[in-house]
């Protein structure tokens, strides 16, 4: 405590003080004029952003050009990474941009106005709610199928053989979140073998299932037979018997609305096609039927 | 001693009116957005309330261990002096530049089932902290410790430590020191912290997602369940699961100028 | 009783300074920045290891490094006065005082009533309740000085209690530290830089310059025959070293003096400025002690003037203000010194 501080504070003189404002136009005329200016960009770039189209022509001419944006579930990621290296050979100037998510996120999205081109899901549920809300353009067509499989760790340590042996309360076991396809898949599992499976964690996309079970944290997961074809030395499926098993629908549909609706029309119908399909099959999905 | 009165400048007020706008419309848009009709029968299902009892045990769990092992941790780091001081300061924000989901991957590889410490852990006792609550806690405690760690390691540099001198020349041993000259001059940093540390405990999702995994009941907390709701297109869920975080929040943070004193 | 023998070794500073004070006496410490005088008193509290020697109160050592025996600073019966005061800002004037009953283990009630007697011996009766950040520097330093009475430590420590205080305060407050030092039957050390206090308030004073003991009297004798420059200043005379044959005064550094009384061998010799008459020309008559020197000096100081002129020896001499018109003292110059042999009171070093 400083005692004689009293003393020591500087006072401002009367006159000092009663000096006028004179506001920060006449003070600081440059500073006032760069604020005001970079307020007024910032709310022309909002306004403006809006309207302009940031991919290239939907001209209504044949080529396609540009980028075309695809949401599609994560169970389709490296298949869909092949199909758009092979569609952006087969189309030069092209690219091919995938955003990868569980489809229900990616269908909440893709309501919520994300600009996307094109909605590839993993079940039809999800495709339900982007068409519903009206955001599909035309018919969604389904392009693929895909089934269920236990994915355990390398080695199988804890000699999980088939769906009841999850029940066994010593195993943990993950599975997506039922509002997310790959969850409706187990459920549909379980309740097709007549089993009672209480899971650790319910992961909100099948990446997530996947790590889980690749770093040991769980013993085992229902996952997509593709994951497991992908998973490939990192881990081995336990596959499930028809009668148990559920399969799964996929759909594809343009958005509506889509900035690059000629690209979105050309991508369809390249994953519907002969190219698109061989890939498909080469990742272990099970045709259209 | 009285402050002079700032004069009215209307470009620093524009700014921080733009400022509190930026944060208040937000909140407008919830409070609009929200189910107003059946919000009760949302925040009071099964789920919502699971999730919310959850969210408050686990963040109230990792503020008291964040007092608990933060505190001495602080102490050390504001008074101590030896080598490697800055690295350790450096070690304990790490996880507040981290980004949360790469915080839970490095607590799977140390206390998961195969992680370096949570593998012996798991195979000597049987005990395993992911998809449990107290991988929860973990998990927030990994986050928001060091929010408690900087704050209080602050408020113990600036406090005079000559008052502890006067103290000791008076006959006070150290705890008496502690608790009758520290303690009260570090309390507004110390309450200050706490807040901080339980409110970034709330509201973590990354490394607790990854971590503690998602169970609805275990270890869906309120963070988690908003985000399964919005991810599936129930975003009414999500809005109003989202006032009820908001409204705890809130409650809080106006006690906490009554619990700190005013600053 | 305090019997102290402190050898210290400190990045800047050697100390090595060894004094007794009996109780109910006040001696008073003086010396520069940087002398020892804090450090010293900080040694008695405990806060510094001491590198050799003793320290005893009333019998009971509190401090021997040799025998490794340190009693820690809260188990001395001590009490401080610090400069900065270090009231506690989150506690009331009340629970101030308390602090150290408390911390001794007296009960609460007992402790509050003691304090608030304290409090009132010292003028402070209405301001139990105040906390330190609303009171004045006066006040302020009334509250420390009860917090540092009120356990009856058998030594009290002031380290410069009047020095964050401005004038006025200071002469009322040093008015009440004397009343307060007189009825203290303790060992009271004063540590100061400021002469004034020294000499109002001690029975005994040590200068300490660079960490060693320059002189020991009480405050008259110091300052009638000042042992170091450093003293000379503070109280203000001419303090010359030199070698004395009889009445003639060899000093160092070059000149001649004639003394009233002789002496024989290494000496010191005090002259009054007041003694000193100055003039432009050679005074005539004897020619005893007059010697020239350039002006290098004149300093108003209220109603006198003190000129120093640079000749051998170097001499202040105090005039009336009439003078620096009269001889022109502004512009400098030449200027002739005159002393009487009476006027140079010497003594041995």
């Amino acid at each position: 405590m400083d005692a004689g501080s009293e003393a020591d504070v500087p006072r401002l003189s009367a006159r000092a003080g009663a000096r006028s404002w004179r506001g920060p136009r006449r003070r600081h005329p440059a500073l006032f004029t760069v604020v005001c200016a970079a307020i007024a960009a910032l709310v022309l770039a909002a306004c403006s952003s809006s309207t302009s189209t940031p991919s290239a022509s939907s001209s209504g001419s044949g080529k396609v050009s540009g980028s075309v944006v695809v949401f599609a579930a994560t169970s389709l990621t490296d298949a869909f990474n092949k199909i758009g290296a092979q569609f952006e050979k087969a189309h030069p100037g092209v690219t091919v941009k995938f955003n990868y998510n569980g489809s229900s996120s990616l269908a909440t999205s893709i309501t919520q106005g994300a600009p996307a081109d094109v909605f590839a899901s993993a079940a039809p549920a999800n495709m339900k709610t982007v068409t519903d809300a009206g955001d599909a353009a035309g018919t969604p067509q389904v392009f693929t199928r895909n089934t269920g499989e236990i994915m355990v760790e390398k080695g199988n340590p804890k000699k999980i053989m088939s769906v009841k042996d999850l029940a066994n309360p010593a195993i943990k076991v993950a599975v997506c979140a039922p509002e997310v396809p790959c969850g409706a898949v187990a459920t549909a599992i379980f309740k097709n073998a007549g089993v009672t499976v209480k899971p650790v964690s319910e992961e909100t996309n099948v990446g997530g299932v996947v790590t889980k079970v690749t770093l040991g944290e769980v013993d085992a997961g229902i996952v997509y037979v593709t994951d497991v074809k992908e998973s490939e030395g990192k881990a081995i499926g336990v596959p499930i018997p028809a009668s148990q098993n559920d399969i799964t629908e996929y759909p594809i549909a343009q958005v509506k609305g889509a900035p690059n609706a000629t690209g979105a029309k050309a991508f369809i119908s390249y994953v519907l096609g002969p190219d698109g399909q061989k890939v498909l099959a080469s990742f272990g999905f099970l045709p259209p039927g | 001693m009285d402050q002079q009165k700032q004069p009215f400048n209307p470009l620093l007020a524009v700014l921080a009116a733009l400022a509190a706008l930026f944060f208040v419309f937000p909140l407008i848009g919830l409070i609009t957005g929200a189910p107003w009709g059946h919000v009760t029968d949302i925040i009071t299902s099964k789920s919502a309330l699971d999730a919310l009892k959850l969210s408050i045990i686990a963040s109230l769990s990792s503020t008291v261990i964040a007092l608990l092992f933060g505190f001495p941790l602080a102490w050390l780091l504001a008074r101590g002096n030896f080598r490697g001081k800055g690295l350790l300061r450096g070690l304990t924000t790490l996880p507040m530049v981290l980004p949360p989901v790469v915080g839970g991957i490095a607590l799977l590889l140390a206390y998961g089932r195969r992680g370096i410490i949570g593998e012996p852990l798991d195979k000597a006792t049987g005990i395993s902290l992911p998809f449990t609550l107290a991988g929860v806690i973990v998990a927030e405690s990994f986050v928001a410790m060091p929010f408690f760690v900087l704050t209080v390691e602050s408020g113990l540099r600036s406090m005079n430590r000559r008052l502890e001198d006067a103290a000791r020349s008076l006959g006070a041993g150290r705890l008496m020191v502690f608790r009758r000259v520290t303690l009260p001059l570090i309390w507004p940093s110390l309450a200050a912290g706490t807040v901080l540390t339980w409110a970034r405990a709330l509201g973590e999702f990354g490394a607790t997602i990854t971590f503690a995994g998602n169970l609805p009941g275990k270890t869906q907390t309120m963070p988690l369940a908003v985000y399964i709701s919005q991810s599936s297109g129930k975003m009414e869920e999500a809005i109003a699961l989202s006032l009820v975080l908001v409204v705890v929040s809130l409650v809080v943070m106006i006690f906490r100028r009554r619990i700190a004193g005013s600053d | 009783m305090l019997d102290a023998d402190i050898q210290l070794r400190l990045s800047r500073l050697n100390l090595d300074i060894a004094f007794t004070v009996e109780a109910g006496e006040v001696v008073a410490l003086l010396g520069p920045n940087g002398s020892g005088k804090s450090t010293t008193l900080r040694a008695l509290v405990g806060l510094l290891p001491l590198a050799g020697g003793r320290i005893v109160l009333d019998g009971t050592v509190l401090d021997d490094p040799a025998q490794h025996v340190k009693i820690p600073p809260e188990k001395r019966p001590i009490g401080l006065m610090f400069q900065d005061y270090l009231l506690f800002p989150h506690l009331s004037t009340l629970e101030n005082v308390a602090f150290g009953l408390r911390a001794k283990g007296t009960d609460k009630k007992a402790a509050r009533d003691k304090a608030s007697q304290t409090l009132a011996r010292l003028g402070l009766e209405g301001l139990a309740e105040a906390k330190p950040g609303s009171m004045s520097g006066g006040q302020q330093q009334r509250v420390a000085m009860a917090r540092a009475l009120v356990t009856d430590p058998r030594l009290l420590l002031l380290d410069e209690p009047l020095a964050a205080l401005d004038v006025s305060t200071k002469t009322d407050v040093r008015r009440l530290l004397r009343e307060v030092l007189r009825q203290s039957n303790a060992a009271n050390v004063l540590v100061t830089h400021d002469l004034l206090d020294a000499v109002a308030l001690g029975d005994r004073m040590i200068v300490i310059q660079d960490g060693e003991v320059v002189q020991t009297g009480t405050p008259a004798e110091v300052t009638a025959r000042p042992r170091s420059s450093y003293v000379a200043d503070l109280v203000g005379v001419n303090l010359l070293r030199g070698t004395a044959h009889g009445t003639i005064l060899d000093i160092d550094g070059g000149g001649k003096l004639t003394c009233a009384e002789p002496a024989t061998g290494p000496v010191l010799a005090v002259i009054a400025p007041a003694a000193v008459s100055v003039s432009r020309q050679r005074p005539e008559g004897s020619g005893e002690n007059t010697w020239p020197g350039q002006i290098s000096a004149v300093d108003l100081m209220g109603d006198r003037v003190r000129v120093r002129t640079e000749g051998t020896p170097a001499i202040t001499a105090e005039v009336p203000p009439a003078a620096v018109d009269q001889l022109k003292l502004d512009d400098g110059g030449e200027l002739w010194a005159c002393v009487s042999p009476a006027a140079i009171t010497v003594y041995p070093p």
